[in-house]
């Protein structure tokens, strides 16, 4: 049994210029201790997929109104907000993109990853502490006991983001989901955050989701990978099947607009990008979401919706290109 | 941290003096004459007149009457009172702790109220509770004292007889005369602190509005704290910030306005030992107690600073 499995979900918005649908029917599911890469473009619903798991998104505007979340077997749709909080951080734990802001500038780290423990964990204020210092070790942060007291703005972006590391883990959850921990830092801090990522997840052996629009990050740290466009899930493969055979034309183009430092210059080739941008999903375009994008959309694709079918073992597309062949 | 409120308070010794000076010209300059009314008796002789005047040195340039007044007030000598025929400084700490007493009440109540209802409509956003506050705030500040203080008198004086509407400062002790002191205040407590109220709640909305959709408050919400817990310690602690700096800053501007109030429940406070003391010509007075409200103004930045620099770590007093 999935860890996690989400099934049709969809989450929409209710906006002055009409229902929002972000999310729509989304199937994603991730085994204990894999990780799991979400990728596509800004605004693909990659981010309310994940807030909806805990119901992190402001409701309202925001509604899940259709599909299940199981977790462990237990539906998580239709727990109520106090409900969910014995699941937050114990069960699944949050890394949020934006170090800077996603810490309380007024209280001390140490205070911030201990209340998490405190409110999960039968633990006195002294244990906490000292469960908070062990987690700050582990994250790498030098003098973690004496860290352990200063506040979010005497710390630099890449150790914030070690900070909500901690905080994620501090409570061992199964499940860690983390929404582009790595795109509000700068290179060299990204590769020290998704390798301490890593090694979290082996030490502790929790799932990964990770949200990410850099497929660079996707090649480093997955085993599997789903692609969303649109509010929908176009393709879903394990990672060297996605990169070597990649079927959805968004997926190629995604592969594609990759830069690559092995080809070397006298190719010149130029970096390929995808046209256009992803479409507003008040009234989003009828038949397949990707088609005015599509370079190679035929006549049916503005017409019917293409399914999500399995095309080999673990390989799952959406796109009537495949019918076909 | 005491260094540094040691040398704001540095800081505004040369303000005051500033002010002290501004008030005083302007006070000299003001048509009105402490001895007009010594002068219009036919019973005291001229030459008693001018040897008063050159006595206290009225004639004198204006530059050497502030130097005058300074002198004597930094030695603890805060003048005499034309009027009254008492100290200066006598008068105002009888006038002040009556003063202290309603406007520090009505401050509370207003916070007591504008908390509360700020914080629980700010979490119910366009709710039925948040349109009624809202309402209730925006008929609050659209109201001036002087017209609400009156209708109160009318009310609850006038019509149904509950409440005294003049104040009376009689000294005294036990519980009969305690309690007449918390009736008579209830008026001008309620009038004082519903106006503050008003734009507090307002503000303290706004303010947790800010704070409720940042990202530390959704990190807050992954931890599975609690609503309870999340609003208080990690919306309420920030959004309080600017609260405290408005609160602390109006504070000189609620002794102006308690000035009104004070007149229309005739409180004898020290807003109506101004007013009189101006109708009267009661320069000293008059010099005085505004500048006891320029020195207000000051400590009361001052307690802003600090207060802000308490609650947000990223503040450093140098």
């Amino acid at each position: 049994m999935a860890l996690l499995d989400i099934k049709g979900l969809k989450t929409h918005f209710t906006t002055d210029a009409g229902i929002l649908q972000a999310v729509d029917g989304v199937d994603i599911s991730i085994n204990r201790g894999e990780t799991l890469c979400v990728v596509g473009e800004s605004g693909c619903g990659k981010t309310v997929t994940a807030m909806s798991i805990l119901k992190l998104i402001a409701m309202p505007p925001g509604k899940i109104v259709e599909g299940e979340i199981m977790f462990e077997g237990r539906d998580l749709v239709p727990l109520t907000s106090r409900e969910l909080d014995d699941i937050r951080a114990k069960e699944i734990g949050f890394i949020f993109q934006e170090p800077m802001t996603s810490l309380n500038p007024v209280l001390t780290i140490g205070e911030q990853i201990a209340e998490s423990l405190r409110r999960h964990e039968a633990v006195t204020k002294k244990q906490a502490l000292e469960r908070t210092i062990e987690m700050l070790k582990l994250v790498q942060i030098p003098n973690a006991a004496g860290r352990v007291h200063h506040y979010p703005h005497q710390f630099s972006g890449g150790m914030r983001q070690r900070v909500m590391i901690a905080m994620a883990l501090a409570c061992r959850p199964k499940l860690v989901i983390a929404d582009e921990p790595t795109t509000a830092l700068d290179v060299t801090i990204q590769a020290q955050i998704l390798d301490l990522l890593q090694d979290m997840k082996e030490r502790f052996g929790m799932a990964v989701m990770l949200i990410t629009h850099a497929m660079g990050v996707v090649a480093e740290t997955a085993q599997r990978v789903v692609v969303m466009y649109a509010g929908k899930v176009v393709e879903e493969a394990p990672v060297d099947e996605l990169f070597g055979n990649p079927r959805h034309p968004y997926t190629q183009g995604l592969i594609r607009s990759i830069p690559r430092i092995d080809l070397d210059a006298e190719h010149k080739t130029r970096l390929e990008a995808i046209g256009g941008s992803v479409p507003i999903l008040i009234n989003p375009p009828v038949g397949c979401r990707f088609a005015p994008r599509c370079k190679h959309a035929m006549s049916i694709c503005t017409q019917k919706e293409p399914r999500l079918r399995e095309i080999a073992p673990g390989h799952r597309m959406a796109c009537h290109l495949g019918d076909a062949s | 941290m005491s260094q540094y409120i040691l040398r704001r308070l540095m800081i505004a010794i040369p303000s005051l003096l500033g002010i002290s000076l501004v008030l005083f010209v302007v006070l000299a300059l003001a048509p009105g004459d402490p001895f007009s009314e010594l002068a219009t008796n036919p019973n005291v002789p001229p030459e008693v007149q001018a040897a008063l005047r050159a006595k206290f040195g009225l004639d004198d340039p204006i530059y050497l009457r502030y130097l005058h007044w300074l002198a004597a007030m930094a030695q603890g000598d805060w003048g005499f009172s034309f009027v009254s025929r008492v100290d200066v400084d006598t008068l105002i700490l009888q006038r002040l702790p009556t003063t202290l007493y309603v406007v520090g009440s009505s401050q509370l109540l207003a916070l007591l109220i504008a908390i509360p209802v700020g914080v629980y409509a700010a979490t119910r956003p366009y709710s039925v509770f948040d349109q009624l506050a809202n309402t209730f705030a925006f008929i609050g500040f659209s109201l001036p004292t002087f017209f609400t203080g009156i209708l109160f008198i009318l009310i609850f004086s006038v019509k149904l007889d509950w409440l005294p509407f003049v104040y009376t400062s009689v000294p005294g002790s036990g519980i009969p005369w305690l309690l007449e002191m918390i009736r008579q205040a209830i008026m001008p407590v309620m009038v004082l602190g519903l106006f503050q109220a008003a734009s507090m709640t307002r503000f303290v909305r706004s303010a947790m509005l800010d704070v409720i959709r940042l990202d530390y408050v959704t990190t807050a919400r992954a931890k599975g704290l609690g609503q309870a817990k999340v609003i208080v310690k990690h919306v309420m602690r920030n959004a309080m910030i600017p609260v405290v700096t408005l609160v602390a800053l109006q504070v000189p501007a609620v002794f102006g306005g308690a000035i009104v109030t004070e007149q229309i429940f005739r409180i004898p406070g020290i807003g109506s030992l101004l007013i009189s003391s101006i109708l009267a010509n009661d320069t000293p007075v008059v010099m005085a107690v505004t500048f006891v409200f320029a020195c207000l103004v000051v400590l009361f930045n001052l307690i802003a600073d600090v207060l802000y620099g308490w609650l947000d770590p990223r503040i450093s007093f140098r």
